[in-house]
């Protein structure tokens, strides 16, 4: 037992900060700033999309010479898509912008089979 | 008490000439900004080349600090692009750190933010976006542009949808390069404008007045730390997915 000591602390020590790192990102920074960060990240997403439509109507405008008739259209295009990225961005888990939610196995995986 | 005005809040975002430099017609000066960058590169280097230099088994201090931000990088491009992804790590844990560090720096007293100036945090995410789009032409061909027709949309509406899916798809460098230029912006701007109250609540009330904001700006340095990883996480995290879309289209 005296010599085998040192071993099976190795192995518990192991454990202690698997189960610590699983914990971890749960209740780290992450859960505190989500209030904040995701108040900012919505409106980021809002603005950008109407701010791409615009600038891409303005250009084809100035391109094209049509009036203001494109920059109207895009304008709500734009809305559009701003209000299609905020979609995404809250269906999905935590910061997805992507089409499909990824399952998300490794998190718990770890926490179950280790 | 009148002169406290005469600093500006925003007076640190200010971009100062270091070594003026004219390329035909073109200004290349080494600024103040440049400055910072070249630091954060240099202070990146030196961290992990020296923390590594000495490779134990069991890590000291600043090896386990290198091989945390190494681990840290690989688990997410793991998560969330998977094997394949494998390959942009360098380009990832790059990116990573020189914005952390970018930000970090820019804690440092009398230091400059660089990623608080939009035209840096435009370029980084004009390069992420471009070099996406090009991992996707390159793995999927002309296939690529599938990704802008959304699945299980009716024929007569792909007209009015897939200029809303360009433009979706253009949005995400601004936001990503909004948002982190926004939130290192307002954290330095609130931080001096804390210290100012300092100064000017604290000469009006025989420096009693100062405690208060005082204080909240050592809670606001400590938000700014915080700040500081996370949007160098939000944007490292963005660019493994926008990644990710493009490597394995839906």
């Amino acid at each position: 037992m005296e010599e085998g000591g040192s071993p099976p602390s190795l192995k518990d020590l192991e454990n202690r900060l698997r189960r610590a790192r699983a914990r971890k990102p749960h209740e780290g920074p992450k859960a505190e700033s989500s209030a904040v960060g995701q108040a900012f990240r919505i409106a980021a997403e809002l603005v950008s999309g109407l701010l791409v439509g615009l600038a891409v109507g303005w250009l084809l405008d100035r391109w094209l010479g049509t009036g203001p008739w494109l920059l109207i259209t895009f304008f709500f295009l734009g809305a559009a898509a701003g209000i299609l990225n905020v979609y995404r961005a809250t269906k999905g888990y935590g910061l997805a912008v992507g089409y499909k939610k990824r399952e998300q196995p490794t998190d718990e995986d770890e926490g179950e089979l280790k | 008490m009148a002169e406290a005005g005469g600093h500006s809040p925003l007076e640190q975002f200010h971009i100062k000439r270091l070594v003026p430099i004219d390329l035909g017609g073109v200004d290349m000066s080494f600024t103040n900004s440049a400055a910072v960058m070249v630091a954060a590169v240099v202070i990146i280097t030196m961290f992990l080349t020296m923390s590594m230099r000495r490779g134990t088994l069991v890590p000291g201090r600043w090896q386990s600090m290198a091989e945390l931000s190494y681990e840290f990088i690989a688990n997410m491009i793991r998560d969330n692009v998977g094997s394949e992804g494998r390959r942009f790590f360098p380009f990832i844990f790059t990116l990573f750190m020189f914005i952390l560090f970018g930000n970090l720096l820019g804690l440092v007293p009398y230091s400059f933010t660089f990623t608080s100036h939009l035209a840096v945090t435009a370029a980084l995410a004009v390069v992420v976006i471009i070099g996406v789009t090009l991992v996707g032409i390159v793995m999927h061909g002309l296939h690529f542009f599938s990704f802008f027709v959304p699945k299980g949309v009716p024929a007569v509406m792909l007209p009015l949808m897939v200029p809303i899916e360009i433009i979706s798809y253009l949005s995400r460098p601004v936001s990503l390069s909004i948002r982190l230029f926004a939130n290192m912006m307002a954290g330095h701007t609130m931080m001096k404008v804390f210290a100012g109250f300092v100064v000017t609540l604290g000469a009006a009330t025989f420096g009693v007045g100062g405690i208060a904001p005082l204080a909240m700006n050592v809670a606001l340095t400590a938000f700014e730390l915080l700040v500081a990883f996370l949007q160098a996480y939000v944007f490292t995290v963005l660019t493994c997915l926008y990644l990710n879309d493009s490597i394995h289209l839906h």
